[in-house]
């Protein structure tokens, strides 16, 4: 999708430098020990892409991060590396070395030529490891490393007779290795804070460049670091501002949207095919693109209001959507994406009325108010619910009466038992008022023939139907302060503790017209964002459950 | 807790140095099937043969007072009921353990989620993402594993990788392989030397591989020095992960002993787009099982592995059958009790396809010979589940089954009474019986010292 983001860019930084005479001083946050994040699945394919180009292909997958404080992003900082996993990322990088040197791509990967390609050459394979390595492992190789890589390839070249299946070789090896697999914050000494540690110029690059544009950092950007400009804060401001400029931001914000939606989930996603024919394999892929373009649309390309995503009319369809959604599209065969708005008398608005959302909180045959509710609440309002206990008497919900009756009434014991109530209360109300959706994302306005009541209550706030539910979700202030809660864990990879932090956030974002892309560009600036640490080991951070089917699906049933 | 572990045999210093001289012939060492004097012997080659040890999952436990018929004390003979009528011809071939109980020392149960930590790994989670320990599979792994190909293989067939119940911790947890073919690929691909083949020839290109490899992990062996404790510690799993993938290479290298049951096993079809769309209806579920059982038992003919564990159906049941609006998971709670059959009747069915399951397992393992016995005969299987009755999401009385003659080392036929002792005295057995010297093993409440000596020989 093409942004104006020459408009938007300039209108930034003109704010901020209008705001700067007043602007608030960011305070200061405890900082956490240098962190050793694993590259995540997506992360991985971004940078063997933006270092080798998009044609190489990238068959498969190792393990995923395990969601913690509501991210992958976080989880990133505590995950290891198991021996499956391990296998897969050695098989991943056979398949890249071999691509990379073969004689349709080692055109543009090597600047020079071996003198003789059936056997080892000492410059040229420095060359390409001196500028391959550095980038990945986002700062120049140490000498012993290069060394290493050259040598590997030199020997492998020898027995293989083959100067670029010997490079292959090493490339393999250093694909595999935790240099390149964790994104290590390495740090010197501070010298305007003598006795304390600060991180490295590559480090603040790749710190930069993984929370921006979701990949390693490019050359200039490295280059910048290695002139210490990362280190002052006019420099800084300008290599942040050439980043927000870049097509990448794209793909960074794309990247958090995913993790802070949950979108994960989508890799196992089912629906029966008998209940629900036109969800096919296709519907579950643009489901999750569905949210992202139009999300896009609205915070980079508009540059609009964080809040109106969960009131927006305007939205992108396939034909295979359209036919979930019943709407006319002008190419209803075929993948193609047609941009849409629904029209006022439609019910459909918002976030949590695409099927991205609506489908992935329901189970396989049916809509789910409590997964619905559930996903409201702490993907969207990041407030906790607690988990199911495990002594529930369910001969509650035996009750024959409410068989073939809307959710509302066969949830009945959820809201009058005293036990059921205590949690259900806080999920059930809101999640049914997503109940004109089935478990797919289809309208709906009868359930088993009887009318479906969507009207409810979100913390005081009265709906009417799922519209005006996301009016409610646009008007409450957990909306935006759970989007700075997650933005800045994700951009620290760690939970900040600091109340006061997140409480400047919350303001200035407000003040800026809760536009994400200027939330970015403010947590990137702000000192919090490079704080840094003694070693001294962190707290272990608290697992959340992940909000697929398998921990949440338990809710639903119990009071 | 105390673990008696055997550090890894690494043969880099052998293998070094081949890069120059990948043509000769160096004196490998002979490596075989013997681990266990008391193995049998192979009448082919005259050694011994090897325990393995494997785990089977399946969700939501048992239907009371349908599946297994309750004693008062520990005895001889399981009575198999309707919901377990398929596991009866194995009656003979497996210990069944019940009564066992589960304290939780003030902590909460977490639904589907304690049971299954608790009975594998002997400590209570403390949220409904935490692994606190390593699981038992892979304390015997790290006993028995480190001469194979892969120290354990873990397949499911219920579709969802992560939900593999075998881990070090929550951190590290590897993913189930789920499609046949891949496993296929992993066991028996490129990398598999077929034990009985006549004209082994270490591969060079695997030579050279290793090579380059040993020499990168030094490199970062000497770069992990450099970090912190925390990120040490990640590090050493990422170096325990890193020598098992050149563990693997010097297998490759090395000419294996002949294992009489081993037959390269037939490449599985691709399935058809619609099943790849639904891997989680219950027919689908069945016949992958079906294909991952073959797999993984001709794995461990062919000595790839001594660990092996599978996944039928995950810890929250998310199989259904076409056009049934709820999971087996939901229906253990919304489904109304038949008055006059006096359980819920799909979710019933749901758990006999789950006997029916297990014993197309057994079946293929004793399908095998090997020996004067079968693979179960040199196997210990420890089959559980994560709940008693999944309805009411009781954690105490967890059923478990310990199948398998284990090469003799573990008596069979009976059903074990727990009285509310620790459920961790089961998997205590297990190991003991795979020669794991734990004089302990869980703990607060779920710490024990007494595996169940009735059933070891």
């Amino acid at each position: 999708m093409r942004r104006p983001l020459r408009f938007v860019v300039p209108a930034l930084i003109a704010g901020a430098w209008l705001l700067a005479g007043c602007a608030e001083r960011e305070p200061p946050v405890k900082p956490a020990p240098p962190s050793m994040r694993r590259l995540s699945n997506e992360q991985y394919r971004n940078t063997i892409a933006d270092i080798f180009g998009p044609q190489i292909i990238i068959a498969g997958q190792a393990d995923p991060l395990i969601r913690t404080d509501g991210l992958l992003a976080v989880g990133a900082a505590t995950a290891s590396i198991t021996p499956s996993g391990l296998e897969k990322f050695y098989g991943l990088a056979k398949s890249i070395a071999l691509q990379v040197v073969s004689a349709e791509n080692r055109g543009g990967e090597f600047a020079c030529r071996p003198e003789n390609p059936t056997g080892p050459d000492d410059v040229c394979a420095r060359q390409f490891f001196s500028r391959v390595g550095r980038l990945l492992y986002r700062r120049p190789l140490r000498p012993s490393e290069l060394d290493l890589a050259v040598r590997s390839a030199n020997q492998a070249a020898t027995v293989r007779r083959d100067f670029y299946l010997g490079a292959a070789a090493s490339l393999t090896n250093l694909l595999t290795t935790p240099q390149f697999l964790f994104i290590v914050e390495e740090t010197e000494p501070d010298p305007e804070h003598p006795g304390r540690q600060r991180l490295t110029g590559d480090a603040k690059a790749a710190k930069l460049s993984y929370l921006l544009w979701n990949t390693t950092p490019n050359e200039a950007l490295l280059d910048a670091a290695e002139r210490g400009e990362l280190n002052t804060a006019s420099g800084l401001r300008r290599a942040v501002d050439r980043m927000m400029e870049s097509p990448r931001l794209e793909t960074g914000v794309r990247a958090f949207l995913d993790d802070f939606l949950r979108f994960d989930q989508f890799e196992t996603l089912e629906k029966d095919s008998v209940i629900y024919p036109a969800f096919t394999v296709k519907v579950i892929e643009d489901a999750r693109e569905e949210v992202l373009r139009t999300a896009v649309d609205l915070l980079l390309v508009r540059n609009g209001d964080y809040r109106d995503l969960f009131t927006n009319r305007r939205t992108f369809v396939t034909g295979s959507l359209a036919r979930i959604y019943h709407i006319p599209v002008p190419r209803p065969s075929g993948g193609a994406w047609n941009a849409y708005e629904y029209p006022a008398s439609d019910p459909h608005a918002g976030l949590i009325m695409q099927i991205g959302f609506a489908a992935l909180a329901s189970h396989p045959g049916r809509s789910s108010p409590t997964l619905r509710g559930r996903a409201i609440r702490e993907e969207l309002l990041c407030q906790k619910v607690p988990d199911p206990p495990g002594n529930v008497d369910f001969s509650k919900f035996e009750a024959a009466d409410t068989l073939g009756k809307t959710a509302r009434t066969r949830l009945t014991a959820h809201r009058t038992d005293p036990a059921c109530a205590g949690c259900h209360k806080i999920m059930d109300p809101i999640g049914l008022g997503l109940e004109n959706l089935d478990g797919v994302g289809q309208f709906r306005t009868t359930e088993f023939g009887e009318r479906i009541d969507p009207s409810g209550d979100l913390d005081g706030h009265h709906f009417a139907d799922a519209a005006s539910l996301g009016q409610a979700i646009h008007d409450d202030p957990a909306a935006t302060s759970c989007l700075v809660e997650r933005l800045a864990s994700y951009a620290l990879g760690r939970r900040p503790a600091d109340k006061p932090y997140l409480q400047y956030l919350d303001r200035e974002f407000a003040a800026d017209g809760y536009r994400v892309p200027g939330l970015m560009r403010r947590i990137a600036l702000g000192p919090a964002f490079f704080a840094v640490g003694s070693t001294a080991d962190p707290p272990r951070p608290v697992q959340t459950a992940s909000l697929s089917a398998p921990h949440a699906e338990s809710l639903e049933t119990t009071p | 807790m105390t673990v008696l572990l055997k550090k890894p045999m690494h043969r880099r210093a052998l293998l070094r140095g081949l890069l120059q001289g990948a043509a000769v012939t160096l004196p490998l060492p002979f490596l075989d099937c013997v681990l266990d004097e008391r193995g049998e012997a192979l009448a082919a080659t005259g050694q011994e043969l090897p325990i393995r040890f494997g785990t089977w999952y399946w969700g939501m436990g048992h239907t009371p007072g349908h599946a297994i018929r309750e004693k008062r004390q520990t005895a001889p003979g399981i009575e198999f009921l309707e919901e377990t009528q398929a596991l009866a011809p194995y009656a003979s071939q497996m210990n069944f353990f019940g009564g066992f109980g589960m304290p939780l020392d003030g902590r909460s149960n977490y639904t589907h989620h304690t049971g299954w930590v608790g009975s594998r790994t002997g400590f209570v989670p403390q949220s409904a993402a935490d692994i606190p320990a390593t699981t038992l599979d892979l304390i015997i792994a790290d006993q028995i594993g480190t001469t194979t190909r892969f120290r354990s293989i873990d397949a499911s067939s219920a579709g969802i990788p992560r939900e593999n119940y075998s881990a070090r911790s929550a951190e590290s947890r590897g993913l189930a392989e789920i499609s046949p073919v891949a496993l296929y690929t992993r066991l028996f691909g490129p990398q598999f030397v077929d034990p009985n083949s006549s004209d082994f020839k270490p591969n060079p290109d695997i030579m050279m591989e290793k090579s380059v490899l040993s020499a990168f992990i030094d490199s970062s062996a000497a770069y992990a020095k450099t970090l912190g404790a925390a990120d040490r510690q990640r590090m050493d799993e990422y170096f325990t992960s890193i020598r098992q993938l050149e563990n693997q290479m010097a297998r490759s290298l090395e000419k294996p002993a002949p294992c009489e049951a081993c037959k390269l096993p037939e490449r599985p079809a691709e399935p058809p787009a619609e099943r790849l769309a639904n891997v989680r209806e219950i027919p689908n579920v069945i016949e992958t099982h079906k294909v991952m059982a073959k797999l993984l038992a001709m794995a461990v003919a062919c000595d790839q592995t001594r660990v092996f564990n599978m996944v039928f159906t995950d810890n929250f049941a998310n199989v259904r059958r076409q056009g049934e609006a709820n999971t087996h998971h939901l229906l253990t709670h919304m489904e109304l009790i038949d008055p006059n059959l006096g359980y819920q009747p799909t979710a019933f069915w749901f758990n006999q396809r789950c006997s029916e399951a297990l014993a197309t397992y057994l079946e293929t393992l004793s399908g095998i010979r090997e020996g004067n016995g079968t693979l179960l005969d040199h196997s210990l299987i420890f089959a559980s589940s994560e709940t008693n009755y999944a309805k009411l999401h009781t954690i105490d009385g967890i059923p478990i089954y310990l199948i398998g003659k284990a090469g003799g080392r573990m008596k069979t036929g009976m059903h074990v009474v727990g009285g509310g002792d620790p459920i961790s005295r089961v998997g205590l057995t297990a190991m003991r019986i795979m020669g794991v010297e734990l004089r302990n093993w869980g703990a607060k409440s779920l710490q024990t010292s007494k595996p169940i000596t009735d059933v070891m020989a």
